[in-house]
């Protein structure tokens, strides 16, 4: 049934209705919410999850790992530090292959002590081995949580589930919000590949020599290779049941447009309407939303961008010393490609500066008054700084 | 689409008049989004939040910079707020206060309505006396400034989202809709004084 639903709350409902068994949280802002809501799921019966209020995000996270050995589903949020701390338990997860689904709201690293969107916190993960799906609407929230569980399942790898903080984890808009029974049929109880169990003991994660650890590291990367494959069934399987889908990488009138923007988040969203308004006064624009972060969808990325003359990246995130991350991954994805259109990094909305309709739209005219990329990445709306802090 | 800026102190329920006034709306058949300006505040700090109303899907995720209308909860924000920033000529500024202020004149060029919701709050034993809940009646007036949504959306709003004394809070919206005083088109030939001797009278 279509309700008003807060972001935040869409994933609680998410995780309610996979029937998630242990959930463990250390609270931070703006991840609150998800947390507040299950727990009074699980506090008033609505949900017979184990609800472990643990010391910090370092043990939510060790928590689950245990959890998830013993062959249950599970399931924890964080933003920020609080992902930051977990770190060394990311690489954990991932590499004792368990099907852990966390929900990740965007914020920024402080200093400067910061609550706002910013996708830094989750794309400095990006090598620990978990698949990484970045939304821009409740309802994508959602159903991407109860499709994780599907995915993370069936691939043995932790899904990420990322939404920008306020933005959408504190936005209020209709979700429809799935019966038990639909979902049940699209998402059945975990089945374990392996697990504890005192009738047939084993050990895990032993140490792993030079002459297995490097095989394991490629199991790993074939499971990643696995669910760009799997990321599609599970589509399909979910659309079936419940008609929506949102795919690895989204095209929107790409076909034609000469120059692509490529966006992720809810920049996305908001460049869909700006998409709108360039189309309606004759201009040859397209945008590609990138969903799937980890695996990234390479071919399709290429497929999709070549026929274009220009792409600007747009990245509410940065790595210091390089540039905006999506616009290097897309940057890698291209330059195998003989001929590829020149690759435009855009940087916007860091701390939750707000990536408006003008700024959107001020990335377009500049990529297309522009020859070629004349700096790895152009700061958008930022005033004058001096650097001379960084000579003291 | 309509686009609506609100501004309160924390405390006074802001942010949940948006999200209530979201749910009325939906339930009237439009497509909504709300969210709060979030920032550290604490109870008595000025909060912003926005509401957006259109027919069909809304695709924008950005802050409200030129809103359609205005709502201001607490009057003494207008000695430290602009609250008319961006506002759209012609849009309706609704001030909860006991009175008619005495700069009117700056809202020159846009439509002024007036709600006593701090006393239909505390009519109705909303909060406290040093910090009454005006949320509920100020969605009243506005629902009658604007025409919509429905006070039977808001009625039922209010009952499915508020635990505590939904039928006292759903009362104080019904006065506030009943009671509200519409000033209109602020412009010279605004008899403000008149207006403001009026309004005690009610």
């Amino acid at each position: 049934m279509q309700q008003v639903l807060e972001g935040s709350h869409a994933v609680s409902e998410a995780v309610r209705l996979a029937r998630v068994q242990v959930i463990s949280a250390y609270p931070i802002t703006p991840q609150t919410h998800i947390m507040e809501r299950l727990s009074e799921y699980c506090a008033d019966g609505n949900m017979g999850a184990r609800f472990l209020r643990v010391e910090s995000e370092h043990s939510a996270l060790a928590a689950l790992i245990g959890a998830s050995t013993s062959g249950v589903r599970t399931f924890t949020a964080t933003s920020s530090q609080g992902l930051a701390l977990m770190h060394e338990l990311l690489h954990w997860a991932s590499g004792a292959r368990l099907p852990i689904v966390m929900a990740e709201v965007n914020r920024a690293m402080a200093p400067g002590w910061n609550i706002w969107a910013d996708q830094t916190d989750s794309l400095a993960q990006r090598d620990t081995g978990w698949i990484q799906l970045y939304c821009e609407e409740g309802q994508e929230v959602l159903d991407t949580t109860i499709q994780s569980y599907r995915l993370a399942e069936s691939v043995n790898l932790p899904v990420m589930v990322i939404l920008d903080a306020f933005f959408l984890s504190h936005t209020f808009e209709p979700v429809d919000v799935p019966e038990q029974e639909s979902v049940d049929r699209f998402l059945p109880p975990y089945q374990p590949k392996f697990q504890l169990d005192p009738e047939n003991p084993c050990a895990f994660n032993q140490l792993a020599p030079p002459d297995v650890y490097m095989e394991m590291r490629y199991n790993i990367q074939s499971a990643m290779d696995y669910a760009l494959d799997r990321f599609e069934e599970v589509e399909e399987e979910y659309f079936s049941i419940f008609g929506r889908r949102y795919q690895a990488v989204e095209p929107v009138q790409c076909e034609d447009a000469e120059i692509i923007l490529v966006t992720s988040g809810t920049v996305t969203s908001t460049s869909r309407q700006v998409l709108a308004d360039l189309r309606a006064r004759g201009e040859k624009v397209g945008l590609l939303k990138v969903k799937l972060f980890r695996p990234f969808p390479v071919s399709l990325i290429r497929r999709l961008v070549s026929p274009a003359s220009k792409v600007a990246v747009i990245d509410r995130n940065f790595s210091f010393g390089a540039s905006g991350i999506f616009a290097q991954e897309v940057r890698a994805a291209l330059c195998n490609l003989p001929g590829h259109p020149p690759v435009f990094g855009y940087v916007a909305g860091l701390g939750g500066r707000d990536v408006t309709t003008a700024i959107i739209e001020d990335i377009y005219w500049r990529t297309k008054n522009a020859g070629i990329p004349e700096q790895e990445s152009f700061w958008v709306g930022i005033s004058e700084v001096s650097h001379a802090i960084g000579h003291c | 689409m309509l686009e609506i800026r609100f501004h309160g102190r924390g405390g006074q329920g802001t942010v949940v008049a948006t999200i209530l006034l979201a749910k009325a709306f939906f339930q009237d058949g439009y497509y909504v989004q709300s969210f709060p300006l979030f920032g550290v505040e604490r109870r008595g700090a000025p909060v912003e939040a926005y509401l957006r109303v259109d027919r069909g899907k809304i695709l924008v995720r950005t802050n409200v910079y030129t809103p359609d209308h205005v709502v201001v909860l607490d009057p003494t924000l207008l000695e430290g707020v602009n609250i008319a920033f961006g506002l759209k000529p012609g849009g309706w500024i609704l001030l909860n206060t006991h009175s008619t202020p005495s700069y009117l004149e700056a809202f020159r060029g846009y439509q002024v309505g007036l709600v006593d919701a701090t006393r239909i709050a505390l009519e109705y034993g909303l909060g406290t006396r040093t910090q009454p809940i005006v949320n509920t009646a100020v969605m009243g007036g506005l629902a009658r400034v604007l025409g919509m949504p429905t006070v039977d959306a808001i009625s039922k709003a209010i009952r499915d989202e508020v635990s505590s004394r939904p039928e006292a809070n759903i009362k104080a919206a019904e006065k506030a809709h009943a009671e509200v005083t519409l000033l209109g088109l602020i412009d010279d030939r605004s008899n403000t004084s008149w207006r403001r001797s009026n309004l005690e009278d009610t």
